[in-house]
């Protein structure tokens, strides 16, 4: 080990491979003599773990949506392959770009590497299609960890979810790659009349979803590799919420939200708009929405800080989602967009709730009653 | 029945009920404004948030030794912000209770020796900053005896003068910022905590129990300087058994729940939160007595019994001492090998618990408001895939270990940092352990950014470093989140003062 720390220079990436081995032997200098075990490794660790059984699903749904729209039959365990070799690329092109800048960036300041990439990099592959070209998925991600988070000073201090910087860019920059029916299954290309249309795909169009809430549910639907399955995506909800790690009141909120402004819908109704005659509940099984409610907007550094806040917060994006599904033409899923506007209003939501407090505390001086 | 007969019962029945859920479960009242019969019950207060660290090595109630002190040493580093003024010179003869420094603000704020002896040296440190005045003390102590008139007689400007001339003053702090009160203030209240509810703290039923007194004579003078304003709080689940709920002249408030529940800026926050322009003054319990000792016989006996215990303590328990005790004088208590490794242990010796004291080393002393000593083992030591087991023998809060599972299990902790330092990410964890009625993050942020009005609003007059402790503990970041505290109020006493 010491001939490798000797390379002053990469000292950041020495320590990061290091304290990716081992604790650091640091002790403490100042304040609490004792410090409690937990670190962000640990905690980033926990967000991965809820994140496979969506990942590993994910996989076994491109193979199953490739086969089943070739018409072909197929085992289990060639469908899984067939999709892990699809998927894999992308995991390996999202780390590599995001854990590139990440190293070169903590190297330029002198900081220890951030671990909040393993979680973004990690998320990246899951809420792209899979046929998204892997080089325009490689801008997409230096996009998005440059101008989403180390511009701002690195982990903790981004405003928007860099996940969903990446999902977005790669949605206005390309979206000849990102919209349309083929992108959505695997290797569709070859073929030709053959739809992989999303259930959102088609109720934008106005005609019936074409899947029944089972198979939304389970995620046996084209989509994004990991934003299918409402089973996985709640194991990992599970996990999240036991250790703590994630906010349920974002999550409960976002889910009220959905509920509501959906009901509104349906009683309401909006002219030749078909999502708005979905059930309310089914939008919840759509699209990105559980995806976005469990992994997404529960970041506690892009979402509202405050426990008051983080009502407000969830409650807005659960709506929001909704009228952007029903009520725009051109985005048929709104659960990203309706994060991101939320990520850049949380300061203001925090700024609100935070002001209660201090009027509260001068409310308190007698000559200010 | 008529409708106006039920009519009033609806009203009384209603009105309880408000009462009721309004004053008992979160107790948010000021002292002004107290329910109608508070006089006679003493005031519960619930704390939800908090946390008990399970640290091995708590003392057992027993004495271990009467320390017999050959080196003491009064230290101005235990004083936040005093600039001191020397009294004494390499060689002097000193009484206990003889003043060594002075505030150089407020030169009749005096500082006095615990014991008597010959000064042996001045201890500078860069810049020549006065770190410590070291006395070699006389085997036997000479006190120097100061005329006390009766108590009754005196009125509150007296008092102070007998305070200030005695070296007593610095025991009362103020809040805001935790400095030592300014003699020309009157309070708006004074508060004293009966219980400490730290790691591994001193049990004050115990180690004060001898001190009732004292510490009722103590108490009599603090009513001087601000009568019927005193305010004493004790532990709910001791409330009974404890010797100081025969305190008079005091008003009680009971306190439940886990520690910060006994420091008494979470106490002050629940019963009457400092509001800008406002100063409240606490002191210690222990300082309390020495405050009534003074007052009864006219010395400066500042002589208590302070806890020893830590996982690296080999018999924890209590030892009589003064402060500026020197640590080798107890270095023995300590463990200073490890039995397993055959290895000289680095034991680090900590003046006060584990979340709050200074790192004093073997050559440093007990603090002057110090009650308690902690043995910890440094973990300067690497551990292979520690964040990645899934089982992990430390302990943590966060569910994502599974410490939570054993929740009686005490553990043997070293002082290692557990991770790298990071900007704030869980930003939804300190609220969690930290029971007052403000924003810790943005406070933090407000004191990083060193935005004077920001800390203002967001109740910087509210908080001294103790309170964040908890907070530093639990950082999954690793922020020394009390030298952010301690750099804000520093702003603070600059720019305010």
């Amino acid at each position: 080990m010491n001939k490798i720390t000797d390379i002053k220079w990469l000292h950041s990436t020495v320590d990061a491979f290091d304290s990716f081995l081992r604790v650091p032997n640091t002790v403490t200098a100042r304040g609490s003599h004792v410090r409690d075990c937990n670190d962000l490794k640990r905690i980033m660790i926990v967000v991965v773990v809820a994140l496979i059984p969506a990942a590993l699903f994910g996989m076994y749904n491109v193979g199953y949506q490739h086969f089943r729209f070739l018409g072909e039959t197929a085992g289990f365990w060639q469908m899984f392959w067939f999709g892990f070799l699809k998927v894999l690329p992308l995991f390996i092109v999202s780390y590599a770009a995001g854990l590139g800048i990440e190293f070169a960036s903590a190297q330029i300041r002198g900081h220890e590497v951030n671990e909040g990439y393993l979680v973004s990099g990690f998320l990246i592959p899951l809420i792209v299609p899979v046929d998204v070209p892997l080089w325009v998925l490689a801008i997409a991600v230096v996009f998005a960890v440059i101008i989403g988070k180390e511009i701002f000073g690195g982990t903790g201090m981004n405003i928007w979810n860099p996940a969903l910087l990446c999902r977005a860019f790669l949605f206005f920059a390309y979206p000849s790659k990102m919209s349309g029916d083929k992108v959505w299954v695997a290797g569709l290309s070859q073929v030709d009349g053959i739809s992989g249309a999303t259930p959102l795909a088609h109720a934008a169009a106005c005609e019936p979803l074409g899947f029944t809430d089972w198979e939304m549910f389970s995620g046996l639907i084209p989509g994004a590799v990991g934003e299918t399955s409402v089973i996985a995506i709640l194991i990992g909800a599970v996990i999240l919420l036991w250790t703590g790690v994630a906010s349920w009141k974002t999550m409960f909120s976002i889910v009220l939200g959905g509920l509501c402004m959906g009901l509104i819908f349906n009683a309401a109704g909006a002219e030749g708009s078909y999502a708005a005659t979905v059930p309310a509940w089914e939008h919840l099984i759509m699209g990105g929405f559980m995806f976005g409610t469990v992994f997404m907007a529960t970041d506690p550094v892009t979402s509202a800080q405050t426990e008051t806040g983080k009502w407000i917060y969830g409650f807005l994006i659960g709506a929001f989602t909704i009228i952007i599904r029903v009520a725009s033409a051109g985005y048929p899923e709104g659960m990203m967009l309706a994060i991101l506007l939320m990520n850049t209003f949380a300061p203001l939501i925090d700024y609100c709730v935070v002001s209660r407090n201090i009027k509260k505390r001068l409310n308190r001086i007698p000559s200010n009653k | 029945m008529r409708w106006e007969f039920i009519w009033p019962n609806y009203v009384i029945f209603a009105e309880s009920l408000v009462k009721y859920f309004h004053t008992v479960p979160d107790g948010r009242y000021t002292a002004e404004n107290k329910p109608f019969n508070i006089k006679k019950m003493t005031d519960y207060i619930k704390i939800r948030k908090g946390l008990d660290i399970p640290l091995n090595g708590s003392p057992e109630a027993r004495v271990l030794r009467d320390v017999v002190s050959h080196t003491v040493e009064v230290k101005p580093t235990d004083f936040r912000n005093l600039i001191p003024k020397l009294l004494v010179k390499e060689g002097d003869k000193v009484l206990a209770g003889t003043p060594v420094f002075a505030d150089k603000m407020r030169p009749e704020v005096l500082f006095a020796s615990p014991v008597s002896g010959t000064v042996s040296a001045i201890v500078r440190g860069e810049k020549r900053k006065l770190l410590a005045v070291r006395i070699d003390a006389d085997p036997e102590r000479q006190n120097k005896i100061t005329e006390i008139p009766e108590l009754a007689s005196l009125d509150a400007s007296q008092v102070k003068a007998l305070m200030l001339a005695g070296g007593l003053w610095p025991c009362i702090q103020q809040r805001p910022y935790g400095i030592i009160a300014n003699p020309a203030d009157t309070p708006k209240n004074i508060f004293i905590s009966g219980f400490n509810t730290n790691p591994l703290a001193a049990d004050y039923d115990f180690s004060l129990k001898d001190d009732f007194d004292s510490i009722q004579k103590g108490v009599d003078v603090l009513n001087k300087l601000l009568p019927g304003g005193v305010h004493f709080s004790l532990n709910a689940s001791t409330q009974s058994s404890s010797p100081f709920h025969k305190l008079e002249r005091v008003i009680f408030h009971t306190f439940d729940g886990p520690h910060p529940a006994g420091n008494v800026g979470v106490q002050i926050n629940h019963i009457a939160p400092v509001n800008k322009g406002e100063a409240v003054w606490c002191v210690d319990l222990a300082l309390v007595a020495v405050i009534g000792r003074f007052f009864e016989k006219g010395i400066y006996d500042t002589t208590r019994l302070v806890a020893v215990g830590g996982p690296c303590a080999k018999t924890p328990g209590y030892v009589k001492c003064v402060p500026g005790m020197a640590m080798k004088d107890i270095a023995d208590l300590a463990c200073q090998d490890s039995e397993k490794a055959h290895k000289e242990l680095d034991v680090r010796y900590i003046s006060g618990s584990v979340l709050t004291g200074r790192n004093v080393g073997a050559d440093g002393s007990l603090g002057f408001a110090d009650t308690q000593v902690t043995f910890l083992s440094e973990g300067n030591y690497h551990e292979a895939f520690g964040w990645a087991k899934p089982f992990r023998a430390k302990h943590s809060v966060s569910h994502a270990y599974f410490s939570w599972l054993c929740p009686k299990k005490r553990y043997n902790m070293d002082t290692n940092l557990n991770g790298g330092p990071r900007a704030f990410v869980a930003t939804s964890e300190y609220q969690k352990v930290f029971p007052m009625d403000i924003y810790p993050v943005e406070l933090l942020k407000a004191c990083l950014a060193g935005d004077i009005d920001k800390m203002e609003a967001l109740g910087i007059y509210e908080v001294v470093e103790e309170d964040f402790a908890l907070c530093e503990y639990i950082c999954p970041s690793k922020i020394d989140i009390q030298s952010i505290i301690t750099a804000g109020i520093a702003v603070m006493l600059k720019e305010m003062a």
